[in-house]
């Protein structure tokens, strides 16, 4: 049986109540950390600081990985778009599209969450369109932009300072690593060709 | 030779070894071309994307590439690329330069990155792919 898995970003429903908001004006601490630096104004003052700049850092994360699902999404509208991906491989590329719908979605709610300012799909991509001649072309385009999803949350994953995050990014590492090895599959490659991914 | 020259002799040599041992080889491009795999989604030689694109790199100043919206950490960091840039940036890029949009945690391996900045030397001013 196939369960549909919850929002991985679910886990900071309560991430206002538990963490300080970004920005320079609006750290709020919460109840047990007032209690802690009660009565020490400058190491509170000094806590929240820190505490603010941590969220502005994994804002800056989310944004990031923001702009490339953005492009991601983009650019499979050109793959879907081109003519040249047949049933029912076209199927699964609109499904793998959703996909990156779907993390978008969710990393906006979650910058809006933590007091940031999502970033907006561009106007405009650049694509090697010029490139893309046969369904192969444009599979290998988008296997290239999946494995370097790959690479890039792996790269941001051990920089969260909060933990969930960390682990809901790592949620979608794993989705993304999913449409690589099927990509390859697709392209007569080997789908999994090492344990580990870099 | 008195104790403290001794030692002092036996420390060089270490530094020298271990020097010697953690110098990478010289980069091979076509192991670069393929660790260049990890930034792909986001870069591309010949266009901006999520990063700004890579052909020219090599001399130019970071946070210059026309059209592209850098943090303003990366407008004010004064680097020139180059392969010693690259290698710090490449290593650890926050710590290079704080509030980068580049949240990617780096390449610790010497010679990987050694690698991939060897072919970026190549792909960055190939006429092919980059062209005037």
């Amino acid at each position: 049986m196939i369960v549909r898995i919850n929002n991985p970003f679910a886990a900071l429903e309560d991430l206002s109540r538990r963490r300080f908001l970004a920005g320079s004006t609006s750290a709020l601490l919460s109840a047990g950390t007032v209690a802690l630096l009660a009565g020490r104004p400058a190491l509170a003052a000094e806590h929240g600081k820190k505490k603010g700049g941590d969220a502005q850092s994994d804002v800056r994360i989310l944004n990031t990985a923001l702009g490339a699902e953005l492009e991601a999404i983009a650019a499979y509208s050109v793959g879907a778009g081109s003519g040249l991906l047949q049933k029912p491989i076209l199927d699964v590329a609109v499904q793998f599209q959703g996909q990156h719908k779907e993390h978008a979605d969710v990393l906006t709610q979650t910058i809006r969450k933590l007091g940031g300012t999502p970033v907006e799909a561009k106007s405009k991509y650049e694509f090697p369109t010029d490139k893309l001649k046969t369904q192969n072309d444009v599979l290998n385009f988008a296997a290239g932009l999946e494995r370097g999803a790959v690479s890039a949350y792996l790269g941001a994953v051990p920089l969260f300072h909060d933990r969930d995050l960390a682990k809901a990014a790592a949620s979608i590492l794993g989705d993304e690593a999913m449409h690589w090895a099927i990509l390859r599959q697709v392209l007569g490659e080997n789908p999994v060709p090492a344990a580990f991914v870099s | 030779m008195r104790p403290l020259c001794a030692a002092a002799a036996l420390l060089a040599l270490a530094v020298q070894v271990s020097i010697a041992v953690a110098a990478p080889a010289p980069g091979d491009p076509a192991r670069g071309e393929v660790i260049y795999g990890r930034c792909l989604a986001c870069h591309a030689l010949a266009y901006n994307r999520t990063g700004p694109k890579h052909c020219g790199l090599f001399g130019r100043r970071a946070g210059s590439v026309p059209g592209f919206a850098y943090s303003p950490a990366m407008v004010k960091s004064k680097i020139i690329w180059n392969a010693r840039t690259l290698d710090r940036f490449l290593a650890n890029p926050a710590r290079m330069v704080p509030g980068t949009a580049m949240t990617y945690a780096g390449i610790p391996n010497p010679q990987e990155r050694a690698d991939l900045i060897a072919w970026l030397r190549q792909a960055t001013a190939s006429p092919t792919e980059c062209p005037k």
